[in-house]
């Protein structure tokens, strides 16, 4: 899965799109993980902008769950912005909702984070 | 095959409380202001049809003890929760007094899946012959061990039954008196075993007490492999998949959501949530519920609809 990024003041932008399953999760995982090592380094948050992500599995949840964790421990922030109507579903019924930041657009997400 | 839930409450026992049944009731005749009723069998069938299920009903509250009904005189029993002591005192009203011969397959014995062993009515009965089965070293020095003192008044020597043990192997079927078994190792704490029951051309697999690490592909192949095709799967559904990931990551349960994907990986017809989260109310329950047949929708693409259904202490599935 290609992973696009935008660079803010005070965060960076990135935007999974297609996809996240047991297919491709360790990858995107690895390269998240990169991201959220940088970002916690230079002191920006990371600002997930899932309107591309048309389909997420628990196995790509899991992925969004270990980045936060590394986000906490690193002393950086992870936030998730303009989710697809059924992408939004599968966080609520999986309880995610409850766990992350969300927000409806990345410009809020950007002004959250500035 | 029938599939008779007599326990389906995990980790300990639940009892609805009278402030349960008080609101239950106030909620219930709220709905039905100003319906009139001719009779009980009116007001039956409008707390059946109009009524949430949270409503009118209990998901339950014994621990673990399913029933695999196969047309056999003999008796086919997943766990010895609580829900053991109704069962018993089924078999022992269905035999009128005749000895019975009760089959039993053991996940694990952990306390909740033993502890309705001591109250079970035909282990009290001269004739009865009980086997247990199981795939751990300790299940028989468990069933001892809970029936020693000071912990209950009756010894495990002093059961009317002749009690057996029987070791079964992962990865091995075996017959056991027509019906085929084969256990898959679970990851939980000290181990757990699900198992694959087939029968006339029937499939029922009871997966409790099971944490899926999600990364570990392997597992999950040999997941799909044990549901593969299911006409039924009885699945560890106590927490949400965030819980189960996250702050009870290694408590060795599992989710609704992780149940579907399994099943639908594996072409499952019938998933049954079980092991329900003892914290959580009927409302609570039935929202899982009904959140989990939206994720099935979700997620089914092209394939045949899974069917869903939580599992309550009652509920009965003819196969």
């Amino acid at each position: 899965m290609p992973l696009p990024s935008r660079e803010f003041a005070a965060a960076r932008v990135l935007a999974p799109s297609g996809r996240l399953d047991h297919d491709n999760c360790e990858a995107f995982r690895g390269e998240l993980a990169a991201h959220v090592d940088a970002c916690a380094r230079a002191g920006k948050a990371i600002v997930l902008d899932l309107s591309g992500l048309e389909y997420v599995s628990s196995a790509g949840l899991r992925c969004f769950m270990l980045a936060a964790k590394q986000a906490k421990a690193q002393g950086g922030r992870v936030l998730l912005a303009a989710m697809q109507p059924v992408v939004r579903e599968i966080f609520q019924i999986s309880r995610f909702d409850l766990v992350f930041e969300l927000f409806h657009t990345v410009d809020e997400a950007l002004a959250s984070s500035a | 095959m029938r599939v008779r839930f007599w326990g389906t409450r995990g980790s300990i026992p639940v009892a609805l409380t009278s402030a349960d049944i008080r609101d239950k009731l106030a909620q219930a005749l709220f709905a039905a202001s100003g319906r009139r009723f001719a009779s009980v069998g009116e007001a039956h069938a409008f707390a059946l049809e109009q009524l949430p299920f949270a409503l009118t009903h209990t998901f339950g509250g014994h621990s673990p003890c399913v029933e695999l009904s196969t047309g056999s005189d003999e008796y086919f029993v997943c766990d010895m929760g609580s829900g053991a002591r109704p069962f018993g005192a089924h078999v022992l009203a269905r035999q009128g007094g005749r000895a019975a011969t009760v089959n039993v397959f053991m996940s694990h014995v952990h306390w909740d899946h033993i502890m309705g062993f001591p109250f079970f009515g035909p282990a009290y009965v001269a004739g009865t012959r009980i086997v247990i089965h199981g795939c751990h070293d300790a299940v028989e020095h468990a069933f001892r061990l809970q029936q020693q003192p000071p912990c209950f008044p009756v010894g495990f020597e002093e059961l009317a039954a002749r009690v057996e043990f029987v070791r079964l192997a992962p990865g091995t079927a075996r017959e056991v008196s027509g019906l085929r078994v084969t256990p898959l190792k679970q990851h939980h704490s000290g181990d757990s075993y699900g198992y694959r029951f087939e029968s006339g051309g029937k499939v029922v697999v009871y997966s409790t007490d099971s944490e899926h690490k999600l990364e570990d592909r392997a597992e999950t192949g040999r997941f799909v492999a044990l549901f593969r095709g299911a006409d039924l799967v009885v699945f560890d559904a106590m927490y949400s998949l965030a819980e189960a990931i996250s702050v009870k990551a290694d408590w060795g349960h599992s989710s609704n959501i992780v149940g579907v994907e399994l099943c639908q990986l594996a072409r499952v017809k019938h998933l049954v949530l079980f092991h329900h989260e003892p914290a959580n109310s009927d409302a609570q329950i039935e929202r899982v519920f009904n959140e989990t047949r939206r994720f099935e929708e979700l997620t089914r693409g092209e394939s045949p609809a899974l069917r869903i259904t939580a599992a309550y202490d009652g509920l009965e599935i003819e196969l």
